[in-house]
């Protein structure tokens, strides 16, 4: 059953990933770490990823403590309103489950959880142990719904099936399945759409949903960041399907327009011309002279607040050499960032992009560019080196590795605490990049010791 | 004796357990060159090595040997063999540290068996660390207690050379202390392992895939050549013992060192063995700290603190607050050690921050890792942070509440974030 899932998914037909691979499977997908790597997470991180910023619902790790004990609570995704997300939910199976089985211990876990933290739904995640000892979660959950009257949803991804990545479209998988189209929303409006792909990683989102109500754009569900999971059960009324800067979640979008008729377009929320993309394509959409007129206006008015906003950044900016070092399709939509700040991207990496990716990524570098496949810390600092780059723009398990080259360093991950989507988030941008790389103490640490300096 | 509760639950809220393998990482860092390899999939590294990086705001050197579903199955002996290769050509390490996970004892495999048919040019010391029993500590000291086993070689006693062997609650800044004390005392402390040049924060000249510092491998297999040895923790008891039964060298035992008593009691020790006198040094930090006991009671005596670490540090933390007059409301550990049963609580619990919560409420304090911060917030207490991980505060590495100067740092700290709640 997984297995079959996870072959489909692989070879996921709106994935550019598989364009040119015919019926071979989706390389960036099935990509395994190697022995010997320090390599990104696994397929229940990303499944986690996906689901926990639904804020009203409880999250059951089923496994031993690893997966949960040394996860939970460490990701950025906000919330305006429930914060049962937060809480670390684990059945930290011991060596007498593991024996015995973990079945009963979960299904009693749910009932527990549903019992005294009343969730809108429960998400259990089955990890790699009770995959491996053959558990049937599936079977669990199923029980556990009906007697409990709650959905209770099981998401198969186990870490050693896959990436990140993969995991992410298991997640997204699981919502197929089990929670969209299965409720009905209260009014839906002229122009409705979905956000698919985007976490509200540190209230990002917050910073461009005003622009949407602004154009009376009605955004009827978000998967995930900030999501109720009841939104979620109504998202197959939406008109439009957006999908965020994220390859990852094509599944849903694509299995959406297939069983629903609803179209999808992609679009990032980085960067004043991708920004401005974005608004200019739901408008195309949906053929409404208004809708146009008014997206135009908005432009017309964010981009003169932004020139004077960001003039004083550009000051500083422009010219600057920075390495991109990110995985997927972020590359270029921060690339395309960057660049409407005029700060120059020398190289990135394109560790998860498709041919697609990379042929833009290509365009935007232009011929000098690097692309990274991802070799590690010591290639990347070759690079930094070799590009002479002012700074490293990269997630935080790359922070050190930047600082301790004394080099000024930006986070762009999961866990930082400051949103750059947006027009606002823009501003926000450039203030980061321009007080890291302007801050006094890259002279000082530079500085030779007492003991170095020849004082004659 | 206080009355242990193990709360008999299908589920933990906000565990407050940590993965076996994750503290076994930690205790092989404190070598230098070192590398752990976890035996896993992919995933069980990348989480223990955010945690690792977020705590100690330091790259941490930390790989997989990549279980897939298949070679789980099918035996990840290849895996193994494959990773070592690759990490002696990438990182050329000075060690490496293999440890295991659920995933790969679920499944039984002989490593030291598949480890004995090959013949690498470094030491490859492997621990069977399942995350499905233990927690942090215990990991840790399984690392400690499989160095004492292979790595120290017999020879020639040097009385003046002392082997600490260290616990996992002490910080890289504490191990620091401990060593110049003993340094102090003028003996040679050869400490396993040694966060403190390892983990403390310190920028290095070029970039290492590997420990940048630490005891060297040299040094610990000279270690076997003290004349003594000083354990500090009760998880070092085991360590402690296999030394003394391959060396026939004493050992003494502290659970911790933090508070005046336990600390008198250590450099008595070390008087002791030394034969030398107390430097000045440290006789007036011990003046500053009776007047700190005096500035600090009026805040401390009296008030209820609950508690929720591991098991050797909350026993220490429990008896020397206790030791201040406070009242112990509550004491949670992850697991359970017999070192529970003596810690002079009225209740014990074996468990999660839930029960943090549900039984915290209407202490003065709570002591815990970052992750009690919601929770703090919640009952509206003031949180001390202590254990792992702490991700909101920085200079984790250098922090240190041992001897009379770091118990002294303690009582501040607790002190000063009473007179805030005080609002004074
Ligand atoms: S790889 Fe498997 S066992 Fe390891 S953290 Fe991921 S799900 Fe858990």
């Amino acid at each position: 059953m997984l297995q079959a899932k996870i072959n489909q998914l692989l070879t996921e037909p709106a994935c550019a990933h598989n364009h040119h691979h015919g019926d071979k499977k989706n390389r960036s997908c099935s990509q395994q770490a190697k022995p010997g790597a320090a390599q990104g997470g696994c397929a229940f991180d990303g499944a986690s990823i996906t689901l926990v910023p639904i804020t009203d619902a409880a999250h059951l790790v089923h496994g031993p403590i690893a997966c949960a004990g040394n996860s939970w609570g460490t990701r950025g995704s906000l919330s305006s309103g429930p914060l049962l997300f937060k809480t670390g939910f684990t059945t930290d199976l011991s060596e007498q489950d593991i024996i015995f089985g973990g079945e009963k211990r979960l299904y009693q876990a749910i009932k527990e959880i549903a019992q005294n933290h009343r969730p809108a739904a429960i998400f259990v995640y089955c990890t790699c142990v009770p995959a491996l000892t053959g558990e049937d979660v599936e079977a669990v959950c199923q029980t556990a719904r009906e007697k409990l009257g709650l959905p209770v949803i099981p998401v198969l991804a186990p870490g050693f099936v896959g990436s990140k990545n993969l995991g992410n479209r298991l997640a997204g998988e699981a919502l197929l399945d089990y929670v969209i189209g299965t409720g009905e929303p209260p009014t839906v409006g002229q122009f409705a759409i979905n956000l698919i792909g985007e976490y509200n990683i540190a209230g990002e989102l917050w910073d461009v949903l005003p622009l949407f109500a602004q154009l009376g754009i009605q955004v009827l569900a978000k998967m995930t960041g900030d999501a109720r999971y009841e939104e979620i059960t109504y998202a197959h009324r939406a008109h439009l399907n957006l999908v965020i800067c994220a390859k990852a979640l094509l599944n849903v979008a694509r299995k959406m327009q297939e069983r629903y008729g609803i179209p999808y377009i992609e679009c990032s929320f980085y960067g004043i011309r991708d920004m401005n993309d974005c608004l200019r394509q739901i408008a195309r959409h949906f053929q409404s002279e208004e809708l146009t007129a008014k997206v135009e206006a908005l432009i017309a008015a964010e981009t003169q607040k932004l020139e004077q906003e960001l003039a004083p950044y550009r000051a500083k900016l422009q010219g600057k050499r920075v390495v991109l070092y990110t995985g997927g399709v972020k590359s270029w939509s921060v690339i395309s960032a960057a660049q409407d700040l005029g700060i120059k991207v020398v190289a990135t990496s394109t560790r998860k992009s498709t041919a697609e990716d990379k042929a833009r990524i290509k365009e935007l570098l232009g011929e000098d560019g690097i692309m990274m496949e991802g070799e590690g810390a010591q290639a990347l600092l070759d690079v930094i080196q070799r590009t002479k780059a002012d700074m490293l723009i990269a997630g935080g398990r790359n922070q050190y590795t930047a600082l301790k080259a004394k080099i000024p360093f930006l986070d762009i991950n999961q866990e930082r605490h400051i949103g750059y989507a947006g027009y606002k988030g823009m501003v926000t941008l450039a203030r980061e990049l321009t007080n890291a790389m302007y801050s006094p103490i890259w002279r000082q640490i530079r500085q030779p010791a007492p003991w170095e300096v020849d004082y004659e | 004796m206080s009355k242990v509760v193990t709360t008999v639950k299908p589920v933990a809220t906000n565990p407050l357990k940590l993965s076996q393998p994750l503290g076994a990482s930690l205790a092989f860092l404190g070598i230098k060159g070192a590398i752990p390899l976890l035996h896993g999939s992919q995933g069980c590294t990348a989480f223990a090595k955010v945690m690792l990086v977020r705590h100690f705001r330091e790259s941490v050197p930390l790989a997989t040997t990549a279980l897939t579903e298949v070679s789980t199955i099918l035996g990840g002996e290849e895996n193994i063999k494959k990773s070592i290769e690759v990490l002696l050509e990438k990182a050329k390490p000075q060690l490496i540290g293999l440890c295991s996970t659920a995933l790969s004892e679920v499944r039984g495999e002989d490593v030291a068996g598949i480890l004995k048919t090959c013949n690498f040019p470094i030491p490859v010391l492997y621990v069977s660390t399942p995350d499905f029993c233990g927690s942090l500590s215990d990991g840790y000291s399984r690392v400690v207690e499989a160095i004492v086993k292979t790595l120290p070689q017999a020879g020639a006693l040097n009385p003046r050379q002392v082997t600490l062997l260290l616990g996992s609650d002490l910080t890289p800044g504490e191990v620091a202390d401990l060593k110049q004390l003993v340094a102090a005392m003028g003996l040679t402390p050869i400490a396993i392992p040694d966060l403190s040049t390892s983990m403390d924060g310190h920028l290095a000249d070029s970039y290492q895939g590997v420990s940048t510092g630490g005891v060297t491998v040299e040094e610990i297999q000279q270690a076997g050549r003290s004349a003594f040895v000083l354990a500090i923790g009760e998880t070092m008891r085991q360590a402690a013992k296999l030394w003394q039964e391959r060396f026939q060298v004493p050992y003494a035992l502290f659970a911790g060192v933090t508070g005046l008593e336990a600390t008198d009691r250590l450099i008595h020790c070390l008087m002791t063995w030394s034969g030398n006198t107390v430097p000045e040094l440290y006789r007036w930090q011990r003046r500053q700290l009776l007047d700190a006991l005096l500035d600090t009671h009026f805040y401390i005596t009296g008030k209820r603190i609950a508690l929720a670490l591991e098991p050797n540090q909350l026993s220490v933390m429990s008896h020397f607050l206790a030791g201040m007059g406070a009242e112990i409301q509550v004491a949670v550990s992850p697991t359970r050690t017999p070192q529970l049963e003596h810690i002079p609580a009225a209740t014990v619990i074996v468990g999660d921050l839930g029960d943090l919560q549900a039984h915290g409420a209407g202490a003065d304090l709570l002591i815990t890792s970052s992750r009690g911060v919601p929770i703090a917030k919640a009952l509206g207490i003031p949180l001390l942070r202590m254990g792992f991980p702490i991700f909101d505060r920085l200079g984790n590495g250098l922090r240190s509440y041992v001897g009379y100067r770091g118990t002294m740092q303690l009582l501040f700290d607790i002190s000063n974030l009473f007179l805030e709640a005080e609002g004074h």
